[in-house]
């Protein structure tokens, strides 16, 4: 087995939440808690769950927008807490980030030329010629005309902006693209598009991808492993086929059950959660899906189920002790 | 018996300050809805089907003009009520829900208030009634512990619980025909599949018409009955849902339904539709599709294709559909 790409062991992100009188801290947020992962090179591992479930705070650990308040995080090998300043510079351009609307991530005064070098201008001292001749490389590789690079970006239409979004993730070869959302903000008819760019550029540079998605079936169609999120554990992660095809958890059960159907004719047995996801503030005893859980028992409000290996995949329910 | 709601040939256009730009945002659309029926609105950001929407209430923005056509509700044509008596069809016999349940609310005034007005407004209630039917109506919704909740205001509720009040003003008056514009595209998953069934429970009490504008075509297949499919201002095909879904007439639509991933098969390689929706206001020629279509044939760079009747209650606007025999399998 070659090293993973990312290894993420047990981490953790609490936010303290000042508040009341004089800023006295009201609590932590333990917006991730004891999550680990791991991510192979031109491997995908979607991650899933609903607002606050910690999803996007993961991602900003992994590009390392945030420090871990716990565990660790191993880029090719190595801790990312133990890396020097070069090891730490490479790590910021071996892992790159591509976001919902490529109408806010993209500067509206700057061409896109500009846009695509400036990862390479700032990290990487090229001389001018080498820098066109990448842009131009960049551009053909995301399905951008040349004379793309003299534009600005609201010359663009959605779809073409996410690919100036995508060139630009790609300047430096990163090995790891985070990818939040990509697809929501555009139009149906062009998502098909993006997401098969995606999996052509992954299997033509071994790129991996951090994929995070509401839509649960753009999620599977993309990712070879999923991991599901609710409020900041990780209740499930298995093989992409077989934990959408025959999810494990009860709330990944009833995630999967609510995904909306392709065809009028598939039935599928609804599960309908009661509620909704608790405040992080004040997560449940024990299981925090149990209030919500179909199947509670009474161990569940009180011990909290660990993560267990289990045909293949890996579930945190005692359904299956 | 003749139809609750029916479009006939409407057409729809915002003009620019000087008249200079003109874009058809609905054009020659026409379709019936039966008392009960669940519609759905299917299209692309721009391909008009919120402007349609809108002027069914007659609440469209200042710049568009409604050029031609007719809306017959409950035998009278909309379109010529005067303002009074629409005042009277808004919110009494067609509500309408938005996608933005905080935009909808007031933020200061209660949720009793605000599920109250319409009972006030067009019922006339006492303040006493409408508040009790207010919160007879939050209990329907599912909202926990009304009793409590009346006297709260919209950011002290979730987004669902938000949506849900804003289900509730939308049936408060009883109405025939309930629109919901994208109601659960800013909902959770498992929060969009309590909505929707809370919808139909609602729809099923009431006898309510349901019309869903939407872009998710797994809305469409979960809730719908039959389905319009909007494409640059124009309803490029129409019919039962399974039959749409089954046996698409026109390449837009099989397009759209081959582009999404579904789950289950997930090494298929999706199919993408080439360039991007057109601007309105630099329609191509022919049919607007004609740049971005597959099956594109001479004819359809010239020429608007005419409605074709693929089966009885099923068209489609496309030159192949005349061609073809009405059996054609896509």
């Amino acid at each position: 087995m070659s090293i993973p790409v990312i290894e993420a062991r047990r981490l953790s992100k609490l936010f303290p939440v000042k508040g009341g009188f004089l800023g006295r801290s009201a609590g932590v947020v333990r917006a991730v808690d004891d999550v680990s992962f791991t991510i192979d090179q031109g491997q995908t591992l979607g991650l899933v769950g609903e607002s606050g479930c910690g999803k996007t705070t993961t991602s900003k650990l992994v590009l390392g927008l945030e420090e871990p308040t716990g565990g660790s995080i191993r880029f090719e090998g190595k801790d990312l807490q133990e890396l020097d300043a070069a090891g730490r510079r490479h790590y910021r351009k071996s892992v790159q980030a591509v976001f919902q609307d490529p109408f806010a991530s993209l500067n509206p005064r700057m061409r896109v030329g500009a846009i695509i070098a400036e990862p390479l201008v700032t990290n990487e001292s090229l001389p001018d010629a080498d820098v066109r001749k990448r842009i131009a490389q960049l551009l053909e590789l995301t399905g951008l005309p040349e004379r793309a690079a003299t534009l600005f970006p609201h010359e663009f239409s959605g779809g073409q902006r996410q690919r100036i979004a995508i060139a630009r993730a790609l300047a430096l070869s990163p090995r790891l693209i985070v990818l939040d959302e990509p697809v929501s903000a555009l139009d149906v008819s062009i998502r098909a598009q993006i997401l098969n760019l995606l999996r052509d550029l992954q299997a033509q540079l071994g790129l991996s991808y951090l994929f995070i998605a509401h839509d649960l079936a753009a999620v599977a169609h993309m990712s070879h492993t999923i991991a599901v999120m609710y409020l900041g554990r990780l209740v499930e992660s298995g093989e992409a086929g077989a934990l959408s095809r025959a999810p494990k958890h009860p709330y990944t059960q009833a995630l999967f059950s609510a995904a909306l159907p392709s065809h009028p004719d598939e039935r599928r047995e609804e599960i309908i959660l009661p509620g909704e996801v608790p405040s992080p503030l004040r997560p449940p005893s024990g299981c925090r899906f149990h209030p919500r859980c179909p199947q509670a028992m009474a161990r569940c409000s009180t011990e909290e189920p660990q993560l267990r290996p289990l045909e293949g995949s890996f579930v945190a329910c005692h359904l299956y002790d | 018996m003749s139809p609750l709601l029916e479009i006939r040939n409407l057409g729809v256009h915002y003009i620019t300050a000087r008249g200079a730009r003109v874009n058809r945002a609905v054009d020659e659309v026409s379709l019936s809805l039966d008392a009960g029926e669940t519609l759905g609105i299917v299209g692309e950001s721009g391909s008009g089907k919120t402007t349609l929407a809108l002027s069914l209430l007659r609440l469209l923005p200042t710049a568009a003009r409604i050029v031609s056509g007719e809306v017959i509700f409950e035998g009278r044509d909309l379109l010529t009520l005067s303002d009074k008596e629409m005042r009277k069809v808004r919110g009494q016999r067609i509500a309408m829900i938005l996608q933005d349940p905080l935009a909808s609310l007031n933020p200061l005034f209660t949720i009793g208030n605000q599920v109250a007005e319409p009972l006030r407004v067009h019922e006339h209630a006492s303040r006493k009634s409408a508040w009790a039917r207010a919160r007879e109506l939050l209990r329907s919704v599912k909202i926990p512990a009304p009793e409590a909740r009346v006297k709260e205001y919209p950011h002290q509720m979730s987004g669902g619980m938000r949506q849900r009040i804003v289900g509730a003003i939308g049936i408060s008056c009883e109405p025939r025909l309930l629109i919901a514009d994208e109601p659960t595209t800013s909902l959770d998953l498992t929060i969009q599949a309590q909505y929707l069934n809370l919808l139909r429970e609602l729809q099923r009490a009431h006898g309510l018409a349901l019309i869903f504008i939407t872009h998710n075509l797994g809305i469409v297949a979960k809730m719908c009955d039959r389905v319009a499919v909007m494409y640059a201002g124009r309803m490029v095909e129409a019919g039962p849902v399974k039959e749409i879904f089954d046996a698409p007439a026109h390449p837009y639509t099989r397009a759209l339904l081959e582009s999404i991933p579904r789950m289950g098969d997930s090494r298929r390689r999706l199919t993408a539709i080439d360039g991007q929706p057109p601007d309105l206001a630099a329609l191509p020629t022919g049919c607007a599709f004609h740049p971005r279509c597959p099956d594109v044939m001479e004819r359809c760079r010239e020429e608007a294709p005419p409605d074709v009747t693929v089966s009885p209650a099923h068209f489609g606007r496309c030159w192949l559909a005349v061609h073809a025999e009405p059996s054609r399998k896509a």
